[in-house]
C-alpha cells in the first residue's frame, strides 16, 4: 500500500509530503502519525509541504486533525514550507487552519519545536 | 497543429480527483495563468470533483479553452446523476455539510473563480460550472 514515509529525528518526527496525495493517503498518513507519536513519544512532528502546490479542505482537515491529535498526545506539530499561492488559495477557501502552529522554513520550524521541547 | 479546445474527463474513483487536478493544471497552464490563479483554480477543482465522486457517485468533467478579447480562460463543469442537491440555499452556506466535510467545497470553490454556476433538482443530479479567466 502506497504511503508517505515518516522519518525519527532524536525526539521528533518529521513528514515531508512530496507527491500529490488522494484522500485515502492523507487518512493513511493521520493514522500512521498517530500511531508512531505513541510509539516513540516524539516530543514534535515536523511536517514540510513545500512541495505540496494545492491544499484543498480535505489536506486542510487532515493537517488541522494531526495538530489536534497531536496536542492531545503531549506533541507539538508544526507546518512548514506552504507556497504563497497556496496560503492565499487557503485563506480564501475560508480555511484558517486554526491551532496550527506554522513557520516559513523547516530550519524555523525545527527551531521552534527545539525551543518548545527544550525542558523549563 | 492546434491544441484540442475541448473534452471530457471521467471522475468516479477516488484517485480520479488527482487525475482532474493534473488535468486543469496543465490546461490552465497552456492557457498561461498566473501562478495563483492557476492555485485557485486547482483547488476549485479539487472541491468540486470530490463532490462528484463523494455525493454524486462519480461523474465528469468537461473541460473548455475559451477566448474573449484576448485573454484565455477555462470553464469546467463537473455532472453527476447523483440524489442531487435538495437545498441549494443551505447547500451554499459556509460551513454546512450532508457528508463528513468541513463544509467548505461549494462555497469555498465558489470563491476561488470568476464565474459559478450550480444547476441541481433532487434526483436529478448536479452541474456545476466554473470559469476562470488567466
Amino acid at each position: 500500500m502506497e504511503r508517505i514515509p515518516i522519518l525519527q529525528i532524536g525526539e521528533f518526527l518529521l513528514v515531508t509530503i512530496q507527491v500529490d496525495m488522494h484522500d485515502q493517503l492523507a487518512m493513511t498518513l493521520q493514522d500512521d502519525l498517530s500511531e508512531r507519536i505513541s510509539a516513540t513519544s516524539a516530543k514534535g512532528v515536523l511536517i514540510d509541504i513545500s512541495a505540496l502546490d494545492m491544499v484543498d479542505s480535505f489536506i486542510g482537515r487532515m493537517i488541522g486533525t494531526i495538530s489536534g491529535v497531536s496536542r492531545i498526545m503531549d506533541t507539538q506539530t508544526v507546518l512548514v514550507g506552504m507556497q504563497p499561492a497556496v496560503a492565499i488559495t487557503l485563506v480564501e477557501l475560508g480555511l484558517t487552519l486554526p491551532g496550527v502552529r506554522t513557520a516559513l522554513n523547516a530550519e524555523r520550524g525545527m527551531r521552534l519545536l527545539n525551543n518548545s521541547a527544550a525542558p523549563q | 497543429m492546434s491544441a484540442e479546445q475541448s473534452g471530457t474527463q471521467p471522475i468516479l474513483l477516488e484517485q480520479d480527483v488527482v487525475r482532474a487536478r493534473q488535468l486543469a493544471r496543465t490546461l490552465a497552464q497552456g492557457c498561461g495563468m498566473s501562478l495563483i490563479n492557476l492555485t485557485k483554480l486547482v483547488t476549485a477543482v479539487s472541491e468540486l470533483a470530490r463532490n462528484a465522486v463523494v455525493y454524486g457517485g462519480g461523474g465528469h468533467m468537461d473541460w473548455q479553452v475559451v477566448e474573449k478579447d484576448h485573454r484565455k480562460g477555462l470553464r469546467l463543469t463537473f455532472r453527476d446523476e447523483g440524489p442531487g442537491i435538495p437545498d441549494i440555499k443551505l447547500a451554499m452556506t459556509d460551513g454546512w455539510t450532508s457528508g463528513g466535510g468541513l463544509g467548505l467545497g461549494l462555497t469555498g470553490a465558489k470563491r476561488l473563480v470568476d464565474e459559478f454556476e450550480l444547476d441541481t433538482a433532487p434526483g436529478a443530479g448536479t452541474r456545476v460550472t466554473i470559469l476562470r479567466w488567466a
